[in-house]
């Protein structure tokens, strides 16, 4: 068969990304653009105007490095959410636009499905327990008949969420959870901050606002060594209950978070106590990417699904264990 | 002490089975994480140790089945209690009917009802940690529970119930939850109206479902 290349566009969130990958799982490609606020958390409107200055070139130069033109393109894979409307809203724009142009079929895609499939592509792990980590997400999820169910979650905000803002209110600038980290290093004293587990759920909100209440009572190293021990301690109780819940025979960690050497040490340490193999997605990958739709639109495409244009909504309270995944039949 | 034998290794404890004072007991050994700050861990291995002892005893008070505390041991995060032969209900409910389902989790709601009446939440509601014996179902694992009369814990309580239905079981999952609301409502009367629409809040403040926000 015909080798065929699929281009994905990522705009969920902060960035704005272009990858084009081929039906071999080579991924040719992978640019993006990140939306940096000057001060404080992510805008959505600043953000959706940043993909829109940014996609042209983004997506020219995505092309010129995989040495392809728009026309040798099969299919133009969009990431329709979960995420923040007007910045979903820019990307889907663009997406649509390319499939009228060069008369090729739209691939809808879940944003979340995208960050397990990729790292299942590059860790060639079949089939795993993932834990996906980011600035907006916490989720502890397991494929079962047909779709990516979820064993846990976070009940409020997201793991990343919580370690931005809590940076943010140290002064850390951006990215400030690697700061956090080399901070929490000089950290001596554990302070006791809450640890909210509830099921198979973890709760971030509380956490964040007493670390925060604490800032000018304590020292800034031992909070810091603190909050990452709370904060990534209730996702490792949460992981290792769904490993022994699922017996999956591995872990994939993946997404912004997925990064941290702090949280891969303590994860790789609660596999080792399941016999559990561990994988992390790597660095490029981890974060919102356009390579990760193009995978997953790929995969999708090969099962005959597509969106026509003129019904590709965004979706942005798309949960993951909406999303058939007739590729894993 | 008499020989051990483990029974169970889960994720947060290990179980053993042996004898006790000439009876038929399990021994519960929250095990230390390497992983966490030790002092945290400590922390965490205590408090659910005692949390779970107590709440044990008083759930049996509240008529609600659930294993007899025989022993507590703080320092060792250890447990013993009296062993309930049966079988996790998550191995039984592949082969039950709709309307054993029913009826099963109406017995689950029910219990549900008389804990969250008498003020204590379970906090980890899943159906391994529900056993079936003959025709008694008996609730284990308190460790994550609290004492509250609140609706925000209660409607926590009852959302992972469903969480726990819909990711284990979702080819059943709409039959055990009805079974359960019903068996729950007898019990807890008009209180259920509050309570219910508290879980479908919490349900749209999870992440991303459709009509939220």
């Amino acid at each position: 068969m015909r080798k065929l290349y699929v281009m994905g566009i990522e705009s969920t969130a902060h960035t704005f990304g272009c990858g084009i990958v081929s039906s071999n799982g080579e991924i040719l490609s992978n640019l993006r653009s990140e939306y940096i606020p000057s001060s404080g958390g992510i805008h959505p409107r600043e953000a959706s105007q940043h993909h829109a200055s940014k996609a042209s070139t983004t997506i020219k130069q995505s092309l010129d490095v995989a040495g392809l033109k728009l026309n040798e393109l099969d299919a133009v894979a969009i990431s329709l959410g979960p995420g923040l409307g007007p910045c979903l809203r820019t990307g889907a724009t663009v997406a649509r636009a390319i499939a009228l142009m060069i008369k090729k079929p739209l691939i809808p895609v879940n944003h979340c499905v995208a960050h397990i499939e990729i790292g299942r592509l590059v860790t060639k792990e079949d089939d795993p327990l993932v834990a996906y980590v980011s600035g907006g997400n916490t989720i502890v999820s397991a494929y079962s008949d047909g779709r990516y169910r979820v064993f846990g979650e976070t009940l409020d905000i997201a793991l990343g969420n919580c370690l931005d803002a809590f940076a943010r209110s140290l002064g850390l600038s951006h990215p400030g959870v690697p700061k956090l980290e080399a901070l929490a290093e000089g950290g001596k004293n554990f302070i006791p901050l809450p640890y909210v587990v509830k099921g198979q759920d973890v709760s971030y909100s509380g956490l964040l606002t007493m670390a925060t209440r604490k800032i000018p009572e304590v020292n800034p190293s031992d909070l810091s060594m603190s909050l990452l021990e709370v904060a990534y301690g209730m996702l490792a109780e949460v992981v290792e209950r769904a490993l022994a819940h699922t017996e999956k025979p591995s872990l994939l960690l993946t997404g912004g978070v997925a990064r941290s050497p702090r949280l891969q040490r303590i994860l790789k340490a609660v596999c080792d106590e399941h016999s559990a193999r561990f994988y992390v997605v790597p660095p490029d990958l981890a974060g919102d990417n356009g390579a990760m739709i193009a995978w997953t639109g790929y995969l999708a495409l090969r099962e005959g699904i597509s969106v026509p244009v003129d019904s590709s909504y965004i979706r942005q309270r798309w949960r993951l264990d909406e999303v058939e995944v007739p590729w894993r039949r | 002490m008499e020989k051990m034998t483990l029974i169970k290794k889960g994720a947060e404890a290990e179980l053993y089975r042996m004898t006790w004072m000439g009876r038929d007991s399990v021994l519960k050994r929250r095990i230390k994480k390497l992983y966490r700050n030790p002092d945290l861990d400590l922390y965490i291995r205590t408090t659910r140790t005692s949390l779970e002892a107590k709440l044990l005893s008083e759930a049996r008070r509240l008529g609600v089945p659930t294993p007899i505390v025989y022993s507590v041991d703080l320092k060792n995060a250890e447990i013993i209690m009296s062993f309930i032969p049966g079988s996790p209900l998550k191995k039984i409910i592949p082969k039950m009917d709709r309307e054993s389902l029913h009826e099963t989790f109406s017995l689950v709601g029910s219990l549900v009802g008389r804990l969250h009446k008498g003020g204590i939440v379970h906090g980890d509601l899943t159906t391994s940690n529900m056993i079936l014996k003959d025709d008694a179902l008996f609730l284990i694992d308190f460790g994550l529970g609290d004492h509250t009369f609140d609706l925000e814990a209660r409607g926590v309580d009852i959302h992972l119930m469903r969480r726990a239905l819909e990711s284990s079981h979702h080819e059943v999952s709409k039959w055990a939850y009805e079974g359960f609301i019903s068996g729950y409502g007898e019990i807890m009367g008009d209180e259920i109206k509050d309570i219910l629409k508290r879980v479908s809040e919490i349900r749209r403040r999870g992440r991303y479902v459709e009509g939220g926000r």
